[in-house]
């Protein structure tokens, strides 16, 4: 999801009978559904996988600026724009109130930054595919954030605290990205001619990154088993792509547009006899590749982070000589 | 907060009173270079969709806490004293409601 890759020991869990007296005391709070605070002891395992989810994750908010700023002085109406306004910087107070929760966790907001800008922390597949039309601001609403909320919904759950708080004020600013861009969408497909097929190319280039969205088959995922043992990650990705998939598909037939993949088709037998959807297989080959920086605007995006970091120095240095000035004066006086 | 030799802002705790007449409640922390910024940090990071009407501020350094260490011998003397409770005691029925 936000955070597609998170590399863990790669060990299978413990179980209880393993574990020294601290661990399984540890282990059996987050089993009685107790949530773990930032000075509490914590296995060094579970301390560094967090802070790799939590920053992935706070990354992909801060990177997921840039593809809808890209629209924002050319949203089509004045009420647009102002939403689209309203919509970015909820991302950038998504990406502060994550990055306070990887904070807890002994690692600085400096550090961070600095992981993200060297290319060293990875963020979200779904930020490095172009926003070519104005319809892509609408698909980037319906299915990105969409995807995101299936994911991030369960999260709220997760045993760490501060992360689980992070996740329930996420949750409830999410909704609004989610029916902007589904609103964006209607009012396209009711439209002209080619104001549907703008709509239908939007939903063509982003359905495919966005089921990328969810990670790799759990299959393929060593890091799964862990992550679900110490209440990190809920449900499986293939769970999660079902759900979003299942979702998905009824509100592409109300807009009538079609989803790219001849593959769907309604399977009775699926989801313990509630019915799904079947649906063709991911090109995990592209997640792959843009997740190890191939994707189209990859170089784009972290050169555009770089630079925000480098133009605002003389910004944030001169904050601070001004505090220290004041703070002296204060003393002097 | 008086010498920064670092470059990073510090670290702010930020308290938000949801409505008034309820007390300030812990909504999280940020970065800025002084108090003045840190409010203003604040009012856009934590109430954007009037979650307050008042915010403190409190650099957190400032803030002592007990650590999860302390929680038997701190806590645990109020475990035994269940008289401190209305429920400790039986009135009877016919007295109503005390």
């Amino acid at each position: 999801m936000y955070a597609q890759k998170v590399e863990s020991t790669g060990a299978k869990p413990k179980s209880l009978d393993e574990m020294d007296p601290q661990e399984r005391a540890f282990q059996e709070r987050i089993d009685a559904n107790i949530k773990i605070e930032p000075k509490e002891w914590m296995p060094e395992g579970y301390r560094k996988t967090l802070i790799r989810q939590i920053s992935q994750h706070a990354h992909s908010e801060i990177v997921g600026q840039l593809p809808e700023g890209n629209w924002i002085t050319r949203a089509p109406t004045l009420d647009r724009k102002a939403i689209l306004l309203a919509k970015v910087q909820d991302e950038a107070g998504h990406g502060l109130y994550l990055y306070c929760a990887a904070e807890t966790l002994g690692v600085t907001r400096d550090q961070l930054t600095e992981q993200l800008l060297s290319g060293k922390a990875k963020y979200s597949s779904i930020f490095n595919y172009p926003t070519l039309t104005w319809a892509d601001i609408g698909a980037i609403g319906w299915l990105v954030d969409g995807a995101a909320i299936m994911n991030q919904v369960p999260l709220q759950r997760c045993s760490y605290g501060p992360y689980s708080r992070a996740m329930i004020r996420v949750c409830k600013e999410e909704s609004f990205h989610q029916r902007q861009g589904y609103d964006i969408m209607m009012t396209l497909s009711k439209g002209s001619e080619a104001q549907r097929a703008m709509a239908q190319d939007a939903l063509n280039r982003w359905w495919w990154p966005s089921l990328m969205m969810f990670g790799p088959s759990d299959a393929e995922s060593v890091h799964s088993a862990q992550s679900m043992a110490w209440g990190i990650k809920q449900d499986s990705n293939d769970d999660l792509r079902q759900k979003f998939v299942d979702q998905t598909v009824p509100q592409a037939e109300y807009l009538g547009l079609k989803v790219p993949d001849d593959d769907i088709v309604w399977n009775e037998a699926k989801n313990d006899g509630k019915g799904g959807y079947d649906f063709g297989e991911v090109n995990w080959d592209e997640f792959f590749d843009v997740l190890a920086g191939n994707g189209p605007c990859n170089a784009e995006r972290l050169g555009a982070r770089v630079k925000a970091w480098e133009d605002g120095a003389w910004f944030r240095e001169g904050l601070m000589a001004h505090a220290d000035k004041q703070a002296a004066r204060k003393i002097a006086a | 907060m008086s010498e920064h030799k670092r470059k990073e802002w510090p670290l702010w705790e930020v308290f938000v009173r949801g409505q008034h007449g309820l007390s300030h409640r812990h909504v999280g922390s940020l970065h800025a270079p002084d108090a003045e910024m840190a409010i203003n940090n604040a009012r856009d990071v934590y109430t954007r969709r009037s979650e307050g009407v008042s915010i403190w501020v409190v650099p957190a350094e400032a803030i002592t806490a007990t650590s999860s260490g302390d929680k038997e011998p701190l806590f645990e003397p109020a475990n035994d004293k269940v008289y401190r409770h209305p429920t400790f005691y039986d009135i009877p029925d016919e007295i109503g409601h005390m």
